[in-house]
């Protein structure tokens, strides 16, 4: 048991959810980040911006220099990212700093206006500076001044981890529930195996019906193999059993007859009545081994319903090997075939419909009028395999006990003949039709046509 | 006093140092020696520095006196040239330390103490306020009838608007030229209502007097010189108030400026462990009293008969000084050119009375 057994659907489904939550936990982290570091500088150059603004608002011409009358404001606006470093510089059209820390450093040379966005080192933490500049016309100051504001960026780092942290969180819990309900889902879809399991196990050993439990859509051709499967055990353990149960019931008696004819005539002195005695133990004895094979065959034509590969077969060819296999029998050449021009294809075993189709044929001779016809009918979506004759059939009585497994009446044991052509037909799907016809008394397998 | 023993000793001791006063706490025998520089004088902390070695046995403190600007200047081209200067720096000159930690010039420290204050009492980590001193008004209870004590700055701007006031002449106030923390004050003055610019438009009209340094002010006030002295640092004028019955103290009604006195490690510091322990002994339980027994923590909030007169509801009008980068500001050259020649429109001329 151990050794058939291979990974659980649950820790598939598992490993698949897992991978899933894992290459998608890398993708949302990656483009969180991303994106968190991508707001966060918007966010903070937007207020470097804004500081730098009122800075270069706040510059005035006095006696012909550049004053700044820094603004609180440009302060409280910077100091909103409370955890960074700050520096600041004003120069004059000469590039000489008015006010504010020389260490700041200078933006990229650009070409345009507007205000410019660069990371520079702020001592020894790395920073992000804005620089602008504000172009004056006086009369007494011309000149481009230029602010250049530039922070640390610890609250914008802060601000991004948030922003990955939170879309972290989110697929955390998403994770969570997407883990949980995959596994109520995959426990749910099992419980049809479960109960079926159980079913089975609490199914007596000998108990081979079929199993009639709802199954969801996907697991009930497994149900349908598995009672397809219990059927053909069935019908094995049957054929066994009919085969015991036949050889017990038929055989004893004629082999009892010929023990006691056999001892009658051992006991025989006179040589005339000896002789008599032998011929009818041989005649009993030949009937007892047609009668074996005939029990062997259904045996074995039971047996190869179930286990036979099914085949594309056109019936014409089966009627003809019937032909071919009567035609050196005692009334053989009283068979006429009677087949259509085109192909008549059923799907099926061959061997075992040529034996049910013989047995039809041979009993036709045996007890049927001359002429004897064997033939193959369109039949709508059927095909015909018949022997018809032009006797009136059975009497009433004996019609209504054919095609049972063994009919006392029939000499031979031809009653088993009958049954196992009941079988082959309903083995392929179709049925066994006997009854009289306008022109006489016919048997025939009635199957399902392929391509019909 | 003792203070000038130790001053002629340690002046012999390092001459060409800049620093006012020298001084060594703890037993000879102590392994490690914090260098703590601060603006606080020797006498009004150095009790704080022995109740914090009392429960560090093995360490020793050695206590430098300095001027603000000059320890600045001192810690600034420390942190340049990466040199090992001091362990612990506290200075009254909060702008001045917020520079000096924007600069990058001091050491990250977190304890379960630093990280339950006040946002606006410590920034990055880095620096921390260690004290609650208000700005104050004293006056002379002698001069100044009950009736007459200004509550609030509007009170001051009442007394002062008559032509014939006697208080013409007879207000002082730090001279932001010659006084950092004066400078501080009126900034932040500057920034928090409209009434400053009354105040110094009426401190100019009324000839009010601009002065160096608490010391003085507290005197000329005492003495009778002046009648009321506006924005004097809280923890002085208490120290004064407290053996001299002749000063009174008043928090302005209006709002009150708060001041905490700034800590940082500098980031060569050679001892941050023991300075680490000491800035959490300041946070404590024991050492704000230390602190407060010191006058360096003034209670705003109720108490009777407390030294210090108080407004009601004084609890929202207390404006402290956020330990933020916007005191960067007070160190702009041209904020700070602008500020004084708007200064000297009220007060254009040196006063007499100071040196």
């Amino acid at each position: 048991m151990a050794e058939t057994r291979s990974w659980s659907l649950k820790s598939r489904v598992a490993l698949a959810v897992g991978a899933v939550l894992l290459l998608g936990g890398i993708v949302v982290l990656s483009v969180a980040l991303a994106y968190g570091r991508q707001a966060a500088r918007e966010a903070y150059d937007r207020l470097l911006l804004g500081a730098a603004r009122d800075i270069a608002a706040s510059i005035t011409i006095r006696d012909g220099a550049a004053v700044v009358d820094m603004p609180a404001s440009a302060f409280q606006m910077l100091a909103l990212a409370p955890e960074d470093r700050i520096r600041y510089r004003v120069t004059g059209p000469d590039g000489a700093t008015l006010t504010g820390s020389d260490a700041a450093p200078a933006p990229p040379p650009r070409e345009g206006a507007g205000p410019v966005f660069y990371d520079g080192d702020l001592g020894d933490e790395p920073g992000r500076y804005v620089a602008l500049t504000r172009r004056f016309a006086e009369r007494s100051f011309s000149g481009p001044v230029r602010v250049m504001v530039g922070q640390t960026l610890r609250a914008r780092q802060a601000l991004a981890r948030d922003i990955a942290g939170g879309a972290l969180a989110v697929l955390a819990a998403a994770g969570i529930a997407i883990g949980l309900f995959a596994w109520l889902a995959i426990l749910s879809a099992l419980r049809p195996l479960r109960r079926l399991g159980r079913a089975l196990a609490r199914r007596d050993p000998t108990d081979l019906t079929p199993i009639t439990l709802p199954m969801p859509s996907e697991i009930a051709p497994v149900l349908g193999a598995l009672n397809g499967f219990m059927g053909r055990l069935d019908r094995q353990a049957m054929a066994s059993r009919n085969l015991i149960g036949d050889a017990a019931h038929q055989l004893r008696t004629p082999v009892a007859a010929i023990r006691a004819q056999a001892q009658d005539a051992q006991d025989e002195t006179d040589p005339g009545r000896r002789a008599r005695l032998l011929s009818r133990i041989h005649a009993r004895s030949v009937g007892l081994s047609r009668l074996l094979d005939r029990m062997l065959d259904r045996a074995m034509i039971i047996h190869r319903t179930d286990t036979a590969p099914r085949a594309a077969i056109d019936l014409r060819d089966v009627a003809l090997e019937i032909y071919e296999a009567l035609e050196d029998t005692p009334g053989g050449a009283a068979i006429r075939l009677d087949l259509p021009p085109g192909p008549v294809v059923v799907r099926g075993d061959a061997l075992s419909l040529v034996e049910a189709g013989k047995n039809l044929a041979a009993n036709a001779l045996a007890h049927g009028r001359a002429p004897i016809r064997l033939g193959v009918a369109r039949d709508g979506a059927a095909a015909r395999l018949f022997a018809r004759d032009a006797g009136p059939g059975p009497a009433a009585a004996i019609m209504d006990g054919m095609g049972a497994r063994f009919a006392a009446h029939a000499p031979g044991g031809a009653g088993l003949g009958l049954a196992i052509a009941r079988e082959v037909a309903q083995s392929h799907g179709g049925a066994l039709s006997l009854g009289p016809r306008a022109d006489g008394f016919e048997a025939a397998l009635s199957l399902p046509r392929l391509g019909a | 006093m003792i203070r000038a023993v130790f001053i002629a000793l340690l002046l012999l001791a390092a001459p060409a140092r800049a620093q006012e006063l020298v001084r060594d706490f703890g037993p000879g025998s102590a392994t490690e020696t914090l260098r703590l520089r601060s603006t606080t004088d020797i006498a009004v902390l150095g009790p704080v520095v022995e109740a914090f070695l009392a429960a560090h046995p093995g360490l020793r403190v050695a206590y430098e006196q300095w001027g603000s600007n000059a320890m600045y200047g001192l810690q600034a081209a420390d942190c340049a040239a990466g040199r090992a200067g001091a362990d612990l720096v506290i200075s009254s000159a909060v702008h001045q330390m917020v520079d000096l930690v924007n600069e990058g010039c001091a050491r990250p420290y977190r304890s379960a103490l630093t990280a339950a204050l006040p946002d606006a009492l410590s920034w990055r980590d880095e620096l921390w306020g260690v004290t609650r001193e208000p700005a104050v008004m004293v006056y002379n209870r002698d001069l100044v009838a009950p009736a007459q004590v200004p509550r609030s700055r509007f009170d001051l701007l009442d007394l002062l608007r008559p032509t014939e006031s006697p208080f013409r002449g007879r207000v002082a106030t730090y001279d932001i030229e010659r006084s950092g923390l004066g400078f501080l004050f009126a900034f932040a003055d500057s920034t928090e209502a409209t009434t400053f610019g009354g105040l110094m438009e009426s401190f100019g009209r009324s000839g009010a007097i601009a002065t160096c340094c608490s010391a003085e002010i507290i005197d000329g006030v005492a003495e009778g010189r002046f009648f009321v002295a506006y924005n004097v640092l809280g923890s002085y004028a208490l120290a004064r108030a407290r053996h001299d019955d002749r000063l009174g103290v008043v928090a302005p009604q209006d709002y009150t400026l708060v001041l905490s006195r700034a800590a940082m490690i500098p980031r060569a510091a050679g001892q941050p462990r023991a300075a680490a322990q000491f800035v959490d002994f300041l946070l404590s339980e024991e050492g704000r009293r230390a602190l407060e027994a010191a006058l360096l923590i003034v209670r705003l909030e109720g108490g009777d008969g407390a030294p210090i007169e108080l407004p009601q509801a004084s609890e929202t009008l207390q404006r402290p000084i956020a330990l933020s980068p916007a005191l960067l500001i007070v160190l702009d050259a041209h904020k700070q050119a602008l500020f004084r020649a708007r200064w000297r429109d009220a007060f254009p001329a040196t006063p007499d009375a100071v040196p």
